[in-house]
């Protein structure tokens, strides 16, 4: 009963000095509303690329050249990956279900007056499955085709919006570094992954890309796809033994290749985006911790103003821990109703940025919970302080206090 | 004289003090506020506490009041040790055996009058405070005015309502400082009536003031000067001496 008393009185103080009251919270909201739509932001990111790479398939094993350089300067990628390793390594290791080498490189388009600068892919037809990639209209290439280094292409969406609005690309030849290719298909749109956006690739035979647009002899990087039930490491193990073997490496020497798999390429980029969370958590919640401040820095006004009513209560009965509750839920009070606004706010500015600018957030419950329950403590332990120097307040000082 | 201490003895003594002193420190000096106070005051009784400022009667009504303890001495309210108390003693004895009113009213803002009234039952713990409290405000003929806060009522409301919250949880004495102080003599006169009237009915009254007229009113007086009882008596001795 007293305790409801208390807290409408709380409030009704809090009322009676809004501007105040507002000015103190705004730490305690804004501090919220970071931590919130930080997280939000975060998460989001993190859940996209997850999604992203589990897209891509999560059987799947890259390998590509090692760093070239000494004594830790890397400068660029080594040229020794070839199509015999590739043709090793499907030959060599069993439980591989298909193979396939990649090469790429950075070309112009052009279609009539309308040109731009894709990413162009040169792999084998068991590209398109390994990686996951649908096609949307038309076909992919015929095995013939990469044998007898057709000029055949299978482009990205985003291409055909950038060039050919509102025309069919189907049969459309296509100049790639001013080589002409014929458009055989279309593929199903992944969306933007970030640091690659797979939609503005154009994917040709390898055997064209090496001979015809690059003119190179060596791999980028070549993807394998392991049968359903075997484990990845064991895999990647087989297949480091055959390349080592392969490219005469000796015992103590360290592999001038690298294989990686999708659960890796996960572990990377969630650890990265982890700290990226809690880095924007970290900066959200020093503003929060500096609201607390404000708050205590309101309540020891509010107890100094309120000195002959801490006395009179003293006269009728109150016992000091009766004053430490009445000032240690006021400045609860106040860290909650502005943890609650900060969370409306926090939950509005996320939903706010994912309107404007399509990039995803995530609110989590319990992110939202956690902050708080952060700011209740926080009321409490910035509340204590001016609490317990009222309750300490001698009476008759009190009482005579103007 | 002799008259009066036998007519003490019939009653009982609700407040008892024996060699009460009280000093402050002041600086590198020690004030000596009260010296060696000797007082009974009995159940019923209605007490004025004279003096001019300096003359301790405000230390000594904040001892009575429980607001305060003496630095050595005895006192004895409604049967209780009160020296050598704990504030959270203290505190506890101030809810149930002391009733306040100030000069200031000092009711609580933004509490209705009822709200204002029930607050020092709420503080003792006490469970149908609301139904106490209006029967208190409907003592003070102010059952009609229990919804209004504080800043809605006329100063003699204001006080009735202290009166009110001072009585609500029945205690031993009522301690009035300056209690008509803030009020004009028409209000005065209605306090004073209502003073008399809770008198009446048993109940133990000490205002401590420095109006003539209102200790007149009392059935006794205490002078004090300079930390001493100086004259004591009821009006009517006192109407003899002069």
């Amino acid at each position: 009963m007293l305790f409801w008393t208390i807290v409408r009185m709380s409030f009704k103080s809090l009322v009676a000095h809004k501007l105040r009251s507002f000015l103190a919270m705004l730490g305690i909201i804004i501090g919220v509303s970071a931590v919130i739509s930080m997280l939000a932001l975060g998460t989001g990111a993190q859940s996209q690329i997850m999604a992203r790479i589990e897209s891509m398939g999560t059987n799947k094993l890259v390998i590509r050249p090692g760093q070239s350089g000494s004594r830790g300067v890397a400068s660029g990628a080594r040229q020794n990956l070839t199509l015999e390793d590739a043709k090793a390594i499907f030959a060599q290791v069993a439980e591989i279900e298909q193979i396939s080498p990649v090469v790429r490189g950075n070309s112009q388009l052009k279609y009539a007056n309308k040109n731009m600068r894709s990413n162009v892919m040169g792999t084998d037809l068991t590209y398109f499955s390994i990686t996951n990639f649908e096609i949307d209209k038309g076909r992919i290439f015929y095995e013939g085709e990469t044998l007898r280094n057709k000029r055949v292409a299978v482009i990205g969406s985003a291409i055909v919006e950038s060039l050919f609005s509102g025309i069919d690309p189907l049969g459309k030849t296509l100049k790639v570094q001013g080589i002409n290719f014929q458009i055989i298909g279309v593929l199903k749109s992944k969306g933007d992954q970030g640091w690659s956006n797979p939609d503005e690739q154009i994917i040709v035979p390898y055997t064209t890309a090496m001979k015809q647009l690059f003119g190179v002899q060596y791999l980028h990087e070549i993807d394998v796809q392991v049968q359903d039930g075997f484990d990845l490491t064991e895999v990647e193990e087989a297949i480091t033994v055959v390349l080592r073997r392969k490219h005469k490496i000796l015992p103590d020497q360290e592999a001038d290749f690298n294989v990686r798999n999708q659960a890796e390429m996960i572990e990377t980029a969630s650890s990265v985006s982890n700290t990226f969370t809690l880095l924007l958590g970290g900066i959200a919640s020093i503003s929060l911790l500096v609201g607390g401040i404000g708050i205590m820095n309101i309540m020891l006004v509010t107890v100094t103003e309120r000195t002959k009513e801490i006395g009179i209560r003293k006269a009728i009965g109150a016992k000091e821990s009766d004053i430490l509750n009445q000032f240690l839920i006021e400045s609860i009070l106040m860290s909650s109703v502005g943890g609650i606004l900060g969370v409306t706010l926090g939950v509005s500015i996320a939903k706010g940025i994912e309107a404007l600018t399509n990039f995803p957030t995530v609110i989590q419950l319990s992110s939202t919970i956690i902050a708080l329950v952060f700011a209740v403590l926080i009321g409490v332990t910035f509340g204590y302080y001016p609490a317990r120097r009222a309750a300490l307040l001698h009476p008759i000082d009190a009482l005579r206090y103007e | 004289m002799l008259a009066v201490q036998e007519k003490v003895s019939t009653k009982k003594a609700v407040i008892s003090l024996r060699n009460i002193k009280k000093s402050y420190q002041l600086g590198e000096n020690r004030v000596s506020v009260l010296h060696n106070i000797c007082l009974d005051i009995e159940e019923g009784d209605m007490v004025a506490l004279l003096g001019t400022s300096g003359s301790g009667k405000s230390t000594l009504m904040n001892i009575l009041g429980c607001l305060d303890v003496a630095d050595s001495g005895e006192y004895i309210l409604d049967n209780k040790q009160v020296s050598s108390l704990s504030a959270k003693e203290l505190s506890f004895l101030r809810s149930r055996k002391i009733g306040f009113i100030f000069q200031s009213f000092n009711l609580l803002p933004r509490m209705t009058a009822l709200e204002n009234v029930a607050l020092p039952l709420l503080y003792a713990g006490h469970r149908n405070s609301n139904e106490l409290a209006l029967k208190a405000l409907e003592t003070v003929g102010l059952g009609d005015r229990a919804h209004h806060e504080p800043n809605q009522l006329s100063g003699g409301q204001r006080q009735r309502v202290a009166v009110a919250r001072a009585i609500v949880s029945n205690p031993a004495i009522l301690l009035a400082d300056e209690p008509t102080g803030n009020l004009d003599s028409k209000t005065t006169e209605e306090i004073m009536g209502l003073f008399h009237e809770l008198n009446k009915q048993g109940r133990t009254i000490i205002i401590v003031t420095h109006e003539k007229e209102i200790a007149d009113e009392c059935r006794r007086q205490i002078h004090m000067k300079d930390g001493c009882i100086v004259e004591e008596g009821e009006k009517y001795a006192i109407l003899d001496n002069s």
